[in-house]
């Protein structure tokens, strides 16, 4: 079974994407939406962990969001796939279940 | 009336929460009273004066050129932190060009961003009548 998990809070402020990177199992997604984008960024206090998490889980950062707040999609950490909004719906169709780690 | 030294404290990142433009239409409000008033950005405030901010695709209003006109209303001191600037991998560069006329220097435009350290912000923090938190 895979999982698509959906990360809507900054590294900086609450625990999600650590929790969720802990327990996500190999081979799930992981997309960062909302404020949860700041953990893409690259050279960040956060960079290194999801730099890590990255060779058990695919990860994604919601484009729209990335603009909203004035992050540049060129200091997203390498191999983060930005997408759109359909890009959302896809993921959702290409997972079993969904896990939004509020 | 006698002047305060009013400051207002963001910490949180725009959009995700309505925190950032609460903290913005108070400052405003406030700004009619001609008090002293500062800003501060700390932790994921700063995001709140990043440059180049689109809304376009997200269905929001983009607020951040308001801070612009912050200057107009002789609210001119902005600190910001750097040790948060520097945990999120940013620098001024980043951070929105925001300046004020300084009508005592024949409107010469002057920036209202205070590059500081935690240790200077504590000091200024401590100088305060009024801390308003958001």
């Amino acid at each position: 079974m895979s999982t698509l998990h959906t990360v809507n809070k900054s590294p900086f402020e609450r625990d999600s994407l650590s929790s969720c990177i802990r327990l996500a199992k190999k081979g799930s997604a992981i997309l960062l939406i909302e404020d949860g984008i700041f953990g893409a960024m690259a050279g960040t206090d956060h960079s290194a962990m999801v730099q890590d998490a990255m060779q058990n889980a695919s990860f994604y950062v919601l484009g729209p969001d990335l603009a909203a707040r004035g992050m540049s999609e060129d200091r997203v950490i390498d191999g983060i796939q930005v997408v759109d909004y359909s890009g959302f719906v896809d993921l959702t169709k290409q997972h079993d279940t969904c896990q939004s780690w509020l | 009336m006698s002047t305060k030294k009013f400051m207002y404290v963001n910490r949180k990142a725009p959009y995700g929460t309505v925190y950032a433009l609460e903290s913005l239409e108070v400052v405003l409000i406030g700004a009619a009273f001609e008090q002293d008033v500062s800003l501060c950005f700390i932790g994921d405030g700063v995001y709140q004066i990043a440059k180049n901010q689109k809304t376009d695709g997200i269905g929001m209003k983009n607020f951040s050129p308001t801070f612009k006109a912050l200057g107009d209303y002789e609210v001119n001191k902005l600190y910001v932190e750097k040790e948060s600037l520097e945990a999120r991998g940013l620098t001024l560069d980043d951070l929105m060009d925001l300046t004020w006329e300084d009508e005592d220097d024949d409107y010469a435009e002057k920036p209202s961003i205070r590059l500081v350290s935690s240790a200077e912000l504590a000091e200024v923090l401590d100088e305060q009548d009024v801390v308003l938190s958001f």
